[in-house]
């Protein structure tokens, strides 16, 4: 198969986390690799298992496919494969699938010689999705609290966890979270409405450097973070969004199981005002 | 001074996340979570089983008093100026008076309500209303017992708890009186109210909902019923009056909203649980108690029972339930106290009957509907 020109200098040997040299192989232009093994087996398996589930099911609308999780009654147990079992092998695949796939980005980070950024950062989408279907589950003690898998029935389940809390959006993780949500968002478009507009100059004008960026936003806000610090800025949004979802949903119901508008009382009685 | 600044600023929030970790009340796993909905549908109940514990203990019915002796007189001949009750004999008539001053009056004693140099001497406001309330009671446990209170009924227990004054009432909430500055209306609302469990809600949407008992039945209905817009629909405020209803059932019932509700379609009788049906007719027994029986004591309470305008005091969910979906643990009080159960006067206010002449929009199913799997 067909190489890029500078693909031959990013084909090294080495960099492994685990299997030496037997999986240090490409195909076509494919890494492999011992975790791409694994991301592979995990990811056919839960597919096929998703499908499995589906043709259970009574539907085979897109929208209305559900694998629900198994009754709360099963605890911390296995459940019967078709009341929820299935549900904890695809919870099972999918952790390992994504895993696999954080671990062969590393791999691929130590044979480039960069920085674990990327890894890190899927990491963090990782982190917020075992948050839900592990972590919390098994803090309150039973698998059945985990999201089902569906594309409405997943949004049933979150529209009723947050009224589990009365007004959800009093939960104090939960405002930090969609406040970095809208944050990413915004810093995103003033990022690319400044890249797309510096590097799409009007007839007859020069493409702007990032001097011309920074006296832009100096100009208009009078501050720019710089060429670099925007991606620092933008990553750390964006990361903090994740990382407060995962919080606002694991501190929903092992650590308060009340209204969150109620938590709020600890602002109400502080001493200087109370 | 900007070290000053950077000084000032991290001891602040170091303190105010002292106080937020310590004083919010945070609580902590193992928990005891019951599920009233179809597996992965999120309808669960979520509480730590301490407060399980706690509420469980704070909740114990009282042990019925020993049975009356059999036979004997009537008390309507034994005493004078019987109303209510003359139909028991004197035993169990007693008997009921016993175990009413325990359950209401256990420090005060008889003489809270009575006039020890003449028992039969209605004086005293405490036995006027007290009679009122029993048959309120008896009314409750008659007419309101397929629909709402079931064969644990309800006994001056149930909503007294060995006082004379229910910790849980209500009156009307006028807000604060702001007659100059800068915040001079808050359109009733804003007020962080404990009635609404903290949210900044409409903190009085009791008033409008549960006190006046010939409300229009879609009051509490804002949901759309149209996929799309048709007409102007409810105002987004009369939406936060009954989200403000709902976190008070909520609090009351020690329950969240899936108890009742499936919020992915929280009007839908047919994916609600069960439930929701027993809570809806709650609903109009409140209003019915409010309007027919606490209400017409108005000129009777001396001026300190009552509210800031005057009004009397009124019942909600919580008043009965007081924390839990079945009051003191579903455990069936009337049983030992059959006098409670029947109407043995017919009421001098005509009360309206109690089932409504509209039912629910959609007959709720037996069992709830699993949701579109």
């Amino acid at each position: 198969m067909a190489m890029l020109s500078f693909e031959r200098k990013y084909r090294v040997r080495g960099g492994t986390l685990v299997g030496g040299d037997l999986f240090d192989f490409w195909v076509g232009p494919f890494y492999v690799g011992f975790f791409g093994v694994t991301t592979l087996f995990f990811s056919v398996l839960g597919t096929a298992l998703i499908l499995y589930g589906a043709a259970l099911g009574p539907t085979w609308n897109i929208w209305q496919i559900n694998i629900a999780p198994p009754d709360l009654k099963y605890g911390l147990a296995l459940a019967p494969l078709k009341e929820g079992g299935l549900w904890q092998i695809i919870t099972f695949c999918a952790v390992g699938a994504f895993s696999s796939w954080a671990l062969r980005e590393v791999e691929i980070c130590r044979k480039l010689g960069i920085g674990y950024h990327v890894p890190f950062a899927f990491a963090m989408a990782i982190f917020a999705y075992v948050s839900l279907v592990v972590i919390r589950p098994l803090l309150m003690g039973a698998w059945g609290h985990g999201f089902p898998y569906g594309i409405l029935s997943h949004l049933d389940w979150v529209s009723n966890t947050g009224y589990q809390y009365l007004h959800f959006h009093y939960n104090p993780a939960h405002m930090l979270a969609v406040s970095f949500f809208f944050t990413t968002t915004l810093a995103l478009s003033l990022h690319g409405a400044l890249i797309l507009s510096s590097t799409n100059p009007g007839k007859g004008e020069v493409v702007k450097t990032p001097e011309h960026e920074d006296t832009f936003f100096r100009d208009t806000i009078g501050y720019s973070i710089g060429t670099l610090g925007i991606h620092r800025l933008g990553l750390f949004l964006a990361l903090s969004a994740g990382f407060w979802s995962a919080v606002c949903i694991v501190i929903s119901g092992p650590f308060w199981t009340r209204g969150w508008p109620e938590w709020w009382g600890w602002w109400l009685n502080l001493p200087v005002w109370r | 001074m900007k070290t000053f600044f950077v000084v000032l600023g991290a001891s602040i929030a170091f303190f105010l996340t002292i106080a937020m970790f310590g004083t919010s009340g945070w609580e902590r796993p193992p928990l005891t979570t019951t599920q009233n909905g179809f597996r992965g549908t999120g309808m669960d109940q979520v509480h730590t089983r301490a407060e399980v514990a706690e509420i469980r203990d704070a909740n114990v019915a009282p042990a019925p008093a020993d049975p009356a002796e059999e036979g004997g007189e009537l008390a309507g001949q034994t005493y004078e100026n019987v109303k209510v009750l003359s139909g028991l004999t004197t035993n169990e008539f007693n008997r009921l008076m016993v175990s009413m001053t325990e359950w209401v009056a256990p420090e005060q004693g008889c003489t809270y309500c009575h006039n020890t140099e003449n028992m039969a001497d209605d004086s005293l406001y405490q036995k006027r209303v007290a009679r009122r309330m029993l048959q309120m009671t008896q009314h409750i446990n008659s007419d309101w017992k397929a629909n709402h209170v079931g064969g644990t009924g309800v006994t001056c227990y149930t909503c007294h708890r060995g006082q004379p004054v229910p910790a849980n009432i209500w009156f009307t909430n006028p807000g604060p009186n702001h007659t100059s500055g800068f915040v001079s209306r808050n359109n009733g609302q804003n007020m962080a109210a404990p009635s609404v469990g903290l949210a900044s809600l409409p903190y009085d949407s009791l008033t409008e909902y549960l006190a006046d008992k010939s409300i229009d039945n879609n009051a509490i209905r804002v949901n759309a019923t149209t996929a799309l817009p048709t007409s102007k629909g409810k105002p987004i405020q009369d939406a936060e009056k009954t989200y403000g209803l709902m976190i008070h059932m909520s609090e009351g019932l020690g329950v969240n909203c899936t108890f009742c509700h499936n919020t992915r379609a929280i009007s839908n009788w047919q994916q609600s649980t069960p439930q929701r049906t027993t809570a809806w007719h709650g609903i109009r027994m409140v209003r019915d108690i409010n309007g027919n029986f606490m209400e017409p004591l108005t000129s009777t309470f001396p001026r300190n029972r009552l509210g800031v305008l005057g009004d009397v005091p009124k019942v909600n969910c919580t008043t009965c339930h007081n924390g839990q979906n079945k009051p003191l643990n579903g455990a069936h009080v009337v049983d030992a106290y059959p006098e409670l159960t029947k109407v043995t006067v017919a009421d001098v206010v005509k009360t309206p009957a109690p089932a409504p002449d509209t039912p629910p929009a959609e007959t709720p199913p037996a069992v709830p509907a699993a949701p579109q799997p």
